[in-house]
């Protein structure tokens, strides 16, 4: 019957299978741990340079780059892109993309310094603050699915239209509220120092602050929804092809708006967390942020053509850039050599995967 | 050298990819002034053979000779030179350059990387003057050229490298009646100017007319080669799916009952134009036209893809609203026309595909029992054969006719009533397509209405218990498929008086 010339099992000998089975396992097992395996090698290469450039040192310095608090430093950092990337995920699978989450995530941040500044409580303040990151990405699909424009261009416009609403709130300053308004759970929220500092001390397995840990629980959570259910089905039905989900009685406007609106709440927390680093609402803080998340989502696996990402994939993407951030610092590279250090990453990393896929197909 | 001297042979060509054997000592030639039918199945091998002869592959063992000096090229570009050209079936063209600079791009005449215009003009002039067509000129767009002329272009690219073998894929699949006509005078006028021709196609009335000898490859190995003329037609078929096919379109008993679909002036945006249809329980209906005729308009607005604008869909007597996810609750499954673009999402798994339109059986509260729904996917795959590794397996990498099968088996188990089938069986093989026939036949014996789509009126008279048939949007004439030939029912289609 039809045979594909170029398939493999199906009109092969019938001895093989099991073998290939195996292989074919290895090499999916692979492709989803591939962004953790540059990762690893990202940090490898940091530590090894890192330890060699301290003991040549006269007289030699301890090596820093991989003592606990540099690791809770880089977790802490790459915290905030992190959550954003999340969402961003769930859009980039969906086969849409989220130019507003940068500035979005400024203006939750805003909100948040304006609600405490306003005299709101704390809790108050920060639900606001999640809120308009829902609303925000709300709009967002709202629009999309409206208007049929395609998501480039409307958030866009929506990502300036966010700058201008925060910067409107914040009267074009930045909001700082009064330390005594903000208080210590929020703060201790991306705290690299947290109050006890060790997991299991005797092993040297150090503890995160409480957004590190809530990003790690937020991963699983989404993993889990989008592998598990009818929502993460739809989702990458979406994006892998439109038409057919139309055809198998998806709702596509409804679904596109859920998912702006899921990667705006992700946006939300994330602005929160920005607000917890800075202890103040910018409006502009966000600018060119949402690059960073797209490129951890792209780093991590994501397909700008949609049907393809992975959350573990976002997460190290994003881990990846904190690092090296982390690492050039520490070796007194400059900034510049970071910005080109990741665009290297960004064109590396996509590259490898497009040729795995290729290999995979042939 | 004498006149039937073989321009082209290939002994013993072996190709493995990983274990599979894509070819398997495959022997053919070509000679002098000839036309080679090579018929086969999708995935005997025919494209990888091909791949072979352009350098695109290289074989594992074997080998080949041009004009009897042996030929190894080790590239498409090599091969080019050695003298074996390609015209594939979908067009490379670049439709912003003109006629002539699309024959010559890749092998533009120049010194110093300065065009020798003139040179190339008389070139492209000889190329041109053999093919003969009013509107090619040198220096038209491509973008302005009809889809046949455009054909042409292709061809004379492939004439300014002066050809020994030429091997014309499936090169009739997007031509009018009339450039199919152009085509073959040309490939005549090829043949008779010495070339050695292979000329790959499914359609074997037509092969009958342009090709002297044919070879028959399946799974990869020849299995049968002759003069065309002296093989029947059932001979060849059998060759192809490697049974004798006793039957074509296998018969499964089925009687009509109740009206289960009825459209009562259904009309669409542009069209359908006022259709009024019923489709009883335990009914194939088969609508033919031709295309542009508003069948898959017609389909669409049923199950609610397109706006109705006026008249009325009833399932079982019941209106249904208008969207996809309301015509599924009322029982209709769509098979889209558009596999690839609309009918599948190629790179999620078999799975995926499978279940996309009804994932209530394994969902709680949103979340899935994905083992559930394996066992169930695993169920389907065998129901109809579907013949992949694994569940997981992406759809895009299975072969068309496998692929068709997972389209029919979503609507199976979103469990429709009515099955709105459009152009099932395009670009499948012989082999698959008996098995969807069959399907069709079992649907109907278990109480299912089927309407099936089709521009091809053999495989519908013969499956069909009702053939209606349609032109500009609007239903011309409904009969039963005993009362329509083939002749009458194009005669219809096309406006003419059906008597």
């Amino acid at each position: 019957m039809s045979k594909p010339p170029e398939q493999s099992s199906e009109n092969g000998t019938p001895a093989a299978p099991g073998r290939i089975d195996w292989q074919r396992r290895v090499f999916s097992v692979m492709g989803g741990l591939g962004p953790l395996l540059a990762l690893a090698l990202v940090v490898g290469v940091f530590a090894i340079v890192d330890g060699q450039t301290s003991s040549a040192q006269r007289p030699p310095v301890p090596a820093v780059f991989l003592t606990a608090n540099n690791i809770r430093t880089i977790a802490v950092t790459a915290s905030t892109v992190a959550v954003a990337a999340l969402g961003m995920t769930v859009i980039i699978i969906a086969g849409g993309i989220d130019l507003a989450a940068g500035t979005a995530l400024a203006l939750s941040a805003t909100v948040l310094a304006w609600c405490l500044t306003h005299g709101y409580s704390p809790p108050v303040a920060v639900l606001a603050s999640i809120v308009t990151g829902c609303f925000a990405g709300l709009l967002n699909g709202v629009l999309v699915s409206a208007l049929r424009v395609v998501p480039f261009i409307i958030t866009l416009g929506t990502m300036t239209i966010y700058l201008g609403v925060a910067k409107l709130l914040a009267k074009n300053t930045t909001i700082r509220p009064a330390p005594a308004t903000i208080p210590d759970w929020l703060e201790r929220l991306v705290d690299p120092q947290p109050q006890t500092p060790w997991l299991i001390e005797s092993l040297g397995v150090p503890n995160f602050a409480l957004g590190v840990w809530l990003a790690v629980g937020l991963a699983i959570l989404l993993a889990a929804v989008l592998r598990y259910t009818v929502f993460g089905r739809h989702v990458f039905a979406l994006g892998s092809n439109e038409q057919t989900a139309r055809l198998c009685g998806v709702n596509v406007p409804w679904m596109k708006i859920a998912v702006y609106t899921l990667g705006g709440l992700f946006v939300g927390i994330a602005g929160t967390y920005q607000f917890a680093r800075l202890s103040s609402g910018s409006p502009t803080s966000g600018i060119g942020l949402e690059l960073k998340v797209i490129a951890a989502v792209v780093i991590g696996g994501g397909s700008l053509n949609g049907g393809r990402g992975s959350v573990l994939g976002t997460m190290a993407g994003a881990v990846m850039m904190a690092a090296i951030a982390s690492g050039c610092t520490i070796l007194e590279l400059d900034n510049p050599i970071q910005d080109i250090l990741i665009g290297v990453i960004i064109i590396t990393a996509v590259t490898v995967d497009q040729l795995r896929q290729w290999r995979q197909r042939a | 050298m004498s006149a039937t001297a073989a321009r082209l042979s290939m002994q013993g060509i072996t190709k493995r990819f990983g274990p599979t054997r894509a070819l398997n000592g495959v022997s053919l030639s070509v000679s002098r002034g000839e036309v080679l039918a090579l018929i086969g199945e999708n995935g005997a091998g025919k494209s990888t053979l091909m791949k072979v002869l352009s350098g695109a592959h290289r074989a594992d063992a074997g080998s080949m000779a041009l004009d009897g000096a042996p030929y190894r090229p080790s590239g498409p570009h090599q091969a080019r030179a050695a003298g074996v050209a390609m015209i594939y079936q979908e067009l490379n063209l670049a439709a912003d350059l003109t006629v002539a600079d699309n024959i010559m791009l890749g092998c533009e005449m120049h010194r110093l990387g300065w065009l020798k215009r003139s040179r190339q003009r008389d070139r492209v002039a000889g190329a041109l003057d053999l093919l003969g067509h009013p509107e090619l000129t040198p220096e038209t767009p491509v973008g302005k050229l009809s889809v046949g002329a455009r054909q042409l272009v292709e061809i004379a690219r492939a004439l300014v490298t002066e050809p020994k073998v030429i091997v014309f894929d499936e090169p009739t699949s997007s031509l009018s009646a009339h450039d199919v006509e152009h085509l073959f005078q040309i490939i005549g006028r090829l043949r008779d100017a010495g070339l050695g021709i292979i000329y790959i196609s499914h359609f074997l009335e037509e092969l009958r007319r342009i090709a002297d000898r044919y070879t028959v490859l399946r799974d990869g190995a020849a299995v049968g080669s002759g003069v065309l003329c002296e093989a029947s037609e059932s001979e060849i078929i059998s060759m192809m799916v490697g049974r004798s096919v006793d039957e074509l379109f296998p018969a499964v008993a089925h009687t009509p009952g109740d009206v289960l679909l009825s459209l009562e002036g259904l009309s669409g945006v542009k069209s359908p134009q006022d259709v009024t249809l019923t489709v009883r329980r335990g009914e194939i209906l088969g609508i033919a036209g031709l295309v542009g005729a508003g069948r898959t308009e017609l389909l669409r607005c049923v199950f609610g893809l397109d706006r109705v604008r006026r008249g009325a869909v009833r399932v079982a007597g019941v209106l249904h609203g208008s969207n996809a996810a309301a015509g599924i609750r009322a029982g209709l499954g769509l098979v889209s026309e558009d596999r690839k673009g609309e009918g599948l999402a190629l790179a999620r798994s078999i799975a995926d595909n499978l279940t996309l339109s009804r994932l209530k059986p394994y969902s709680r509260l949103g979340w899935l029992n994905l083992s559930r729904r394996e066992t169930a996917v695993r169920h389907w795959m065998r129901r109809l054969e579907i013949k992949a590794r694994a569940p997981e397996q992406a759809v895009g990498e299975l072969s068309g006719g496998n692929q068709q099968k997972v389209a029919i088996a979503r609507v199976l188990h979103q469990e429709a009533e009515v099955f709105l089938l459009d152009e099932p069986t395009r670009g499948i093989d012989v082999g698959a397509k008996v098995e969807i026939y069959r399907s069709m036949g079992q649907l109907a014996a278990e109480g299912k209405a089927v309407i099936f789509v089709s521009s091809y009126l053999p495989e519908l008279l013969a499956v069909c218990d009702r053939v209606a048939v349609m032109a500009r949007g609007q239903v011309r004439a409904v009969r039963s498929s005993d009362q329509w030939t083939e002749e009458s029912a194009m005669a219809c289609a096309i406006g003419a008086d059906a008597t």
